[in-house]
């Protein structure tokens, strides 16, 4: 059992997800900085997706310039604020900081990302260097990391941007999908606002394009279009009783959850299904909201998609988990009472139920984290072509696809990654329509 | 066990741990609470005609993570009256008979000088230090560094000093002055005892990058100070070493500059200092710091073998040649064990940057511990400065000629070089790389 009560004020969800990185005083970061090593060639820059200038901006830090260090981190990545708080860092830079190879704790490097980045956006500092007006202009489809990213960039080379939102709020997953104990929905749209009002793009919120005349006027009124169009909703996985009451996709659980966190609902047994980092939030949030938590996946422990440290993080507030477990059935009338469940063997990669070993569990409340589909039906709306996966197919480079007015990064090319890939294919595509469109002007 | 007794010029002490005539021995009650801490023996803050100090007084150099690496001072000797002073001393002496209390003096004429030694000599102090060292404030007035600045002047106070004295007589040096050597020898010919060494270097700590102003600042303003912390240890050895070697001078010493640990004393002492004088890290980290010390250096000399501290004092003086005796036969290479690499490279670019680009990087992706060329490495000894983890880059003997061969053997049988573009240039077969190769680096 978890020792979470339901949360009923502000005040005690706040208490139930506390942060993880909190932000460092200046006097953390003064000592923290000052044990990085400046390593040649460093390994950190090197795990960044965004090969932010790591040793600098730590150098920068200790030396008092934290404006200096925001412009070295804005400079690779739009997001450093974000990014600095809901990376991955155990598996990307501070798992790649040299002090791992003789056991000596990594530099605390997120932190003093975001240390360096809350500096400035708190102060309004103005960083950016943006080119005069070319006279051309880029629609920007999904105002998540990625859209931003390239907005943001493209509005630094002098570019007209327009962003198209559905939802009512920018940063995409970076608010609707991230752990409250990552970071706040507050510090992320600061982040946005403080990108905005320095680089100018514009974001027409609630406007979903979902028509071919929508896509027509696009095409007509704008140079290039970028889609950062991410994930839909939870997939189905076809498991009979799916459609039942409290049962609900990990995706829209958390979206809920991050919106309104005290009207959301949960049960006093929750099952969450799935092995990867969003089965890992999903539970770790059901626990912290109160419920007694399984985990279930259908394959082993050690094939499980989760990083390490976000399944320790799941079990550190109470999540049980059963692997090599399939559920068969979800059983109830209106609402989920029970799941029928079967144990698994993996021969060859192949996954099969073993027979006999069928059990039940209750459950009152069941969360799917298993995966989010592709957004295929508009890409065949807009006529471009993706993989059998239902990836978009772009240049690796310049993030072009199959129609060159089209460019696209992020989770709808890759599939579903961090924050930060979306950051680094966002800013590379709009190099890419810079150069195009260069070239068209030649 | 050893026996940690030192005697410096006839002031015995039971261990060779002081604190030097700063501001932790501005009172009595500070020095019989550092007494009672563990020192063997005090300098009185220098007493004289009572001064008026400004605020503020100190200014620091920190380092990385490091408070106060240096730190100099713009505070003046004593601005207690003397009368004051003199009660204090002889109640401390009363408290504590067999530690070493010391009355460090700054006065101007010859009478002065005699009335003030006798007046504390009165009090029961076992030595007297005169302080020719303070370089910021009394130089100004004819006085501290002033004198220490002038060997003549120098020899005719301590002369005034010796005619009157009847405790043994320790002249204090600024190293504020081109070779230590002369003031000592003025110091000797003039009747000293012993010296001490080294006083504060001149020094502005830093600059307030708001205000424009040093610090320390007073209401928008600084002065030079004097400098001192474990940033100074370095100057202070080479000096000690330069008196202790110098056949004019002979007589003791009583190391002071830097010392923070065990080590910085003993390696005073191994250069040649029969006690040492310790003032900013009781300053930083107050006098239950000497229990660091006092044990370290028990354990040292019982690790050696050494009983007392004569068995080691001055150890290292014949280990301290001129540059032209050096071997140039001896040869070492730098070996980095590839199993304590962590892969920081720190190592590569300062022999590529600072060095002689005798470290290459891996070909193969992915494995980040460089390899040394070994046909250029010239020992220097950088990369294995610079390597974070210990006894990862270590330097490998490979001296084929076995003879000893220094400068001044090269100049006697004609294999120095004596023009510019001479074949017998050191330089000569080292391998360096095109200028232009520079570019290609470039990413």
């Amino acid at each position: 059992m978890s020792d979470f009560k339901k949360p009923k004020t502000t005040a005690e969800y706040e208490a139930n997800f506390p942060q993880l990185k909190p932000l460092m005083d200046a006097n953390m970061a003064y000592y923290e900085s000052s044990r990085c090593l400046f390593c040649y060639d460093a390994p950190c820059v090197k795990a960044c997706p965004t090969s932010i200038d790591i040793p600098l901006f730590i150098k920068q830090i200790h030396t008092e310039n934290l404006t200096g260090a925001a412009k070295t981190i804005y400079s690779a990545n739009f997001f450093g604020h974000t990014c600095g708080k809901v990376c991955p860092t155990e598996v990307l830079c501070e798992g790649a900081c040299v002090y791992n190879e003789q056991d000596v704790k990594p530099i605390e490097i997120g932190r003093l990302q975001s240390h360096a980045t809350s500096d400035t956006i708190r102060k309004d500092k103005s960083i950016f260097k943006k080119a005069d007006a070319n006279g051309k202009s880029v629609a920007v489809v999904g105002a998540g990391p990625a859209g931003i990213a390239c907005a943001s960039e493209l509005a630094t080379l002098g570019y007209k941007v327009d962003i198209y939102e559905a939802k009512a709020q920018p940063s995409g997953l970076a608010i609707h999908g991230t752990a409250p104990y990552k970071i706040t929905n507050q510090d992320v749209i600061d982040e946005v606002k403080y990108l905005q009002k320095q680089l100018g793009f514009k974001i027409i919120y609630n406007k979903n394009i979902d028509t071919r005349r929508e896509l027509n006027t696009l095409e007509s009124k704008y140079d290039a279009i970028f889609l950062g169009i991410g994930l839909g909703d939870t997939r189905s996985t076809g498991t009979p009783g799916e459609e039942l009451e409290n049962c609900i996709g990990a995706t829209e659980f958390i979206e809920q959850l991050k919106l309104d966190p005290l009207s959301v609902t949960i049960g006093k047994k929750v099952v969450v299904i799935g092995g990867g980092n969003t089965a890992m939030d999903a539970a770790s949030e059901s626990a912290r909201l109160g419920a007694d938590v399984t985990l279930i996946y259908r394959r082993s422990k050690e094939s499980k998609g989760a990083y390490e440290f976000e399944y320790d993080l799941a079990k550190s507030v109470g999540v049980k988990a059963l692997f090599s477990t399939n559920v068969t059935e979800i059983i109830g009338d209106q609402k989920v009472v029970q799941l029928k469940c079967v144990k698994t063997q993996s021969t060859d990669g192949k996954l099969k139920n073993i027979d006999g070993s069928e059990f039940t569990i209750e459950c009152d409340f069941l969360i799917r984290a298993t995966g989010q589909v592709k957004q295929k039906d508009f890409l065949d709306l807009a006529g471009l072509e993706y993989d059998k996966r239902g990836k978009v197919k772009v240049d690796s480079d310049s993030g072009q696809c199959s129609n060159p007015q089209y460019f696209a990064g992020g989770d709808a090319v890759n599939g579903g990654a961090e924050v930060v890939n979306a950051c680094a294919e966002g800013k590379s595509a709009a190099q890419g329509i810079h150069s195009y469109l260069l070239g068209k002007q030649s | 066990m050893a026996d940690l007794r030192a005697n410096l010029a006839g002031i015995t002490s039971p261990n060779p741990f002081w604190l030097a005539s700063a501001p932790p021995t501005n009172s009595g009650y500070q020095i019989m609470k550092a007494f009672d801490a563990g020192w063997g023996g005090a300098v009185w803050k220098t007493m004289g005609v009572p001064v008026v100090n400004v605020s503020s007084r100190y200014g620091a150099v920190n380092y990385r993570d490091t408070k106060m690496m240096g730190f100099n001072n713009i505070e003046l000797i004593t601005d207690r009256p003397l009368s004051d002073n003199l009660r204090e001393i002889e109640e401390v002496k009363k408290y504590f008979p067999d530690h070493a209390v010391i009355a460090s003096l700054m006065v101007q004429t010859r009478e002065e000088w005699h009335q003030i030694i006798k007046d504390v000599e009165n009090a029961g102090a076992d030595g007297i230090e005169l302080n020719f060292g303070c370089p910021h404030g009394m130089c100004e007035r004819g006085m501290g560094s002033a004198v220490g600045q002038e060997p003549n002047v120098l020899q005719t106070i301590t002369t005034w000093a010796k005619e009157v004295a009847k405790v043994p007589v320790i002249v204090k040096l600024t190293p504020n002055i081109t070779d230590i050597t002369e003031p000592a020898r003025a110091a000797a010919a003039g009747g000293a005892d012993a010296i001490s060494l080294i006083n504060t270097v001149q020094s502005i700590v830093n600059v307030d990058l708001d205000t424009f102003a040093p610090n320390p600042s007073v209401d928008g303003k600084s002065t030079h100070g004097g400098y001192c912390g474990p940033a100074v240890k370095p100057i202070a050895l080479n000096m000690i070493k330069s008196c202790a070697q110098d056949r004019d001078v002979n007589i003791p010493i009583s190391g002071i500059g830097g010392i923070e640990t065990w080590r910085d004393a003993t390696e005073h002492m191994l250069l040649g200092a029969s006690n040492v004088q310790v003032c900013t890290a009781a300053m930083h980290y107050g006098f239950g710091i000497v229990r660091e010390m006092k044990a370290g250096l028990e354990d040292y000399m019982d690790s050696k073998g050494f009983e007392k501290l004569d068995d080691l004092i001055g150890k290292s003086v014949p280990k301290v040649e001129p540059w032209e005796h050096l071997n140039l036969n001896y040869k070492i290479i730098a070996e980095i064990d590839s199993s304590k690499c962590i892969g920081c490279q720190l190592c590569y670019i300062a022999c590529e940057d600072g060095a002689h680009q005798a470290i290459e990087l891996s070909e193969v992706d992915g494995e980040r511990t460089p390899h040394i060329i070994e046909e250029n490495c010239v020992g220097c000894n950088l990369c294995s400065l610079v390597c974070p983890v210990e006894e990862c880059i270590t330097m490998v003997d490979v001296t084929k000629n076995k003879t000893h061969e220094s400068w001044s053997d090269y100049i006697n049988n004609g294999k120095a070089p004596t023009t510019f573009d001479d074949d017998r240039a050191g330089g000569k077969h080292h391998w360096v790389p095109e200028p232009k190769d520079a570019l290609k680096k470039r990413k």
